[in-house]
This record gives C-alpha cells, structure tokens and sequence, in this order.
C-alpha cells in the first residue's frame, strides 16, 4: 500500500491535468489541483524550517568550528519571521501588512536581501572569465574553432569591434556584424539550442509517462 | 475555443497523442522481452569511479538536484540519479550530503536517500542533516552550497536537475575545491558553463535517459527506442518542411502551429 496510493495518486493527478487542458469547461481542475499542490507546497516549508533549525542547531550546540555563521543565520531567520508576521506599518489600516513598503521587513529585503543576492550575482562575472579561460584553451581543432568563434563572437559585438573592422583596408567592406548576428548567432547557435530542446522536449514526455504509467518510481524511494 | 473540447489545441493533443503512442508502444515491445541497445553514457559511467574516488579520499559525496521544485521533470530525473549514487555511496558506508532549494524536494531526497542506507544494511549511517534544506532564493543558495564545498570538501560533486543563473558559481567552486564534478541538465542556457566546469556532463535528453540507463530496465531502454523514432519522425518533417517552405508550401508550418 506504501507505494500502491502514491502511484495511483500520481495517475489521477497527471490524468486530470492532462483532460484539464484540452478540455475547457473542466480547466477549474487545473487550477483546484494547483491549489492542492500549493497548499502542500506552503506546509513542506515548515519541514524546511525545522530542518534548518535542526541542522544549525546541532552545531551550535556541539560548538562545532564555524559554529557563529550558524547562529548568525539562526538569528537572521528568527528576525526576518518576526518581522514579517508581526510589526504592521503604523497607520496603515486594517488592510496593512507586515510586508507593506515601510516596514522592517520590507527594509530587511531592499536594503540586505536584494544588495547580497546581486552582490552574488556578480560574481559570475569573475567565474564567467575563470570558466572561459579553461574551455577555450587552443588544446585541439574543435577548442580551436571554439576559441576562434568565441573571440569573434566577443570581439565584434561590442562598438569597439566594429570600429577595429572598420579601420581594415578591404575586409570592412564584409558585414561583420550581420555575419555574427544572422550565422553564428542565428544559425549554428540556434540550430544547436533547438536540437538540445527538441530532444530534452521529447525526453520530457516519456518522463512523463513512465511516471504516469507507474514504470518510473524512483521518486518513491526504494522498495525495502 | 469550441464547446467541450479545445479545438485549437488539436494539433498539440494529435502529436502528444502519437508521440506517447509511440514510446509506449516500443516499451509494450520491450516487456514481450524485445532486448534494444543503449549506448554507453560516460556521465552515467563515471558514478562509479566518482563514488570510489570519495571511499579512498575518505571524503563526503555531494549532490545537488537542482533548484527547481517537485513539479519540474528534471527534479524528478534527478531523483532517478540520486537513487543510484546514494545506493553506491551507502555500500561503502560513507556520507551524501544533499542540500536542497526546495523543501518539497528535501523531503522526497531525504526518503531516497534514507531507503538507499537501509537496503545497504547502513540504516544507522544516514544523519538527518545529509539532507538538509538550505535556501529557496538561488543565489542564497549558491551561497549555501559552495560554502559546503569549501568546509566539507567533497571528492565528488553531483549536478543533476535544473539550473539556472547559479549553475556556474557552484561549478566553478565545485571545481576549486578539487571534487570530480558530473552534470546533468536539460537547461540549454546552463550546458556551456556545465561543459566548461565539469569533468562529465548529461546533455539535454541525456538527463531523462538516465533512469533507463542506471536501471537497466528493459521497460525502460525501450521507451528510449520510442524517443529515437520520434526524434528521427522530426527530423524528416523538419527536412521536409524547410524544402517545403522554401518552395512556397506553408502547409506543415500552419499544421504544426499553435
């Protein structure tokens, strides 16, 4: 029975989705299914809560090494929670909500959240060059062609490439720019991309109904 | 809109139609005991020596299933994966650690991995806090998870699921820590950085093929036989159609149209 009821659910869950869409007067299933997932969704955070709680926890209590990050992000939960269910905005009405602009919690998001995660962000820029560094190195034909194409790719979208083009004798005479824009952007790139999702497209509906078909069940754990 | 039935989704329900048809078709085949080939993954074949690399270091495994939720396939590709490293990793005793973006997931890799310690014979081995919850914003948890590859220092990392701007801040720290790294998405956006950071990786379909491959399930090989014949069905109305078009015959395009 373990296993037998999530299959089954699954069955009816997926089929219902799948009449819903083609199916107008039956779409309010959709979204009452959604709302069900929803709701599931909003209860699995307090398991999240519990196993941040549990797992920071411990090593505060072990003093493990580090252990003040772990408090430190123990308390920063504890604040945001209390921030965002408690302090309403002063004379905001009976419709105000703790979230509203004004509030502590709408502070804690535009001046600590929002500033970190694109301060994260930016890192990329750095792992970007790290990165490139090592795929295009000139080790064989294909790195080769893809350092060759990268540098041209780099080079001749930006104004700088351009006016380097056009200082050349006879080659700016060449649409260097449509040739990047309409071949190796347009074409070879987006031929590329589509391949992979086309295949990914087609993938995904046999995942689909090898779940659907209770052929797929690693999601339920194993069997013993 | 026509009535009960949407009839401009037609087309859409006519292909889901055939293509399912066919996969299923080929995986009925497959159950009557028709054997198909599948050829060799090398992400797929390196869990092995990526999990025996961690027994010798004496080091932890990480896996990270994406940070997309429960209702995106990719997770649940990625679970597929899970179960086998996990089996893998529990036979030899030794840690996974699993931090999740999603609490829905957490609950559900936490139960793969807890049954893949128990069927080893290791049930007291698994620690609540091998599968952890860490953040749902991606960058938070980026943060997260590099800051376990730096204080843990795994000898191999996992990648498999969906992917987005993180992917390659965890690849690139993955890579500084020294782990072997195996990817696996279907995220097109997300491949070249995967491609650049990571010693093995699961291309688009790959990741969906993964289950069938870890397996070994007849059922399962088959209904990749079935994808195969619908890929090459695209491929002949994608030839045709261009032909077609070029010649002025639009009809494949508005047939396929939305």
């Amino acid at each position: 029975m373990k296993r037998e009821v999530p299959l089954l659910i699954t069955f009816i869950a997926g089929g219902v989705m799948i009449i819903q869409f083609y199916t107008s007067p039956l779409s309010w299933l959709g979204d009452l299914f959604n709302d069900f997932f929803n709701i599931i969704v909003t209860c699995a955070y307090v398991l999240g809560a519990a196993s941040l709680l549990i797992a920071n926890g411990r090593k505060i209590q072990r003093q493990a090494p580090g252990w003040g990050y772990n408090a430190v992000l123990l308390l920063s939960l504890l604040a945001t929670l209390v921030c965002g269910f408690c302090i309403f905005p002063q004379g905001g009405g009976e419709a105000a909500l703790p979230t509203d602009a004004g509030t502590p919690f709408a502070w804690i998001f535009q001046y600590i959240y929002t500033p970190m995660s694109a301060a994260t962000y930016s890192l990329l820029a750095f792992y970007i060059a790290s990165a490139s560094y090592r795929a295009f190195r000139a080790r064989s034909l294909e790195a080769t062609i893809l350092l060759t194409t990268a540098f041209m790719v780099m080079l001749f979208r930006i104004p700088l490439g351009e006016y380097l083009w056009e200082q050349l004798p006879v080659l700016h005479r060449f649409p260097i720019g449509d040739f990047i824009e309409t071949w190796i952007m347009g074409s070879f790139n987006t031929a590329g991309q589509r391949a992979i999702m086309l295949g990914a497209s087609v993938g995904l509906i046999s995942v689909s109904l090898k779940i659907l078909l209770g052929i797929e069940r690693s999601y339920l754990g194993s069997a013993e | 809109m026509d009535g009960f039935f949407c009839i401009d989704k037609l087309n859409n329900l006519i292909g889901v139609l055939l293509i399912s048809g066919c996969i299923a078709w080929h995986t009925w085949q497959a159950h009557r005991g028709r054997r198909s080939f599948i050829r060799s993954l090398p992400a797929l074949s390196a869990i092995e020596d990526a999990v025996g690399r961690a027994v010798e270091m004496g080091r932890p495994v990480l896996y990270i299933p994406g940070i997309a939720d429960i209702d995106d396939a990719q997770t649940l590709a990625s679970v597929s994966v899970l179960e086998r490293v996990a089996e893998d990793v529990a036979a030899y005793d030794m840690p996974l650690l699993v931090p999740n973006c999603c609490s829905m997931v957490m609950s559900m890799t936490q139960e793969v991995v807890r049954s893949a310690y128990a069927k080893a014979g290791h049930p007291e081995s698994f620690q609540s806090d091998y599968v952890r919850y860490l953040c749902d914003e991606q960058f938070g948890f980026a943060a997260g998870a590099s800051g376990i590859m730096m204080r843990e220092r795994p000898a191999a990392i996992f990648y498999i699921g969906n992917f987005l701007g993180e992917a390659l801040i965890l690849a690139e720290n993955g890579n500084a820590s020294g782990a072997v790294q195996v990817a696996g998405t279907a995220t097109v956006s997300q491949l070249p950085f995967f491609v650049a950071s990571c010693d093995y990786t699961l291309i688009g379909e790959e990741l969906y093929a993964a289950s069938a491959y870890l397996s070994q399930d007849p059922m399962q090989i088959g209904s990749l036989k079935g994808q195969d014949m619908v890929k090459a069905v695209i491929m002949v109305i994608i030839v045709v159609g261009t032909i077609l078009y070029s010649l002025g015959f639009t009809w494949i395009k508005d047939l396929l149209a939305a």
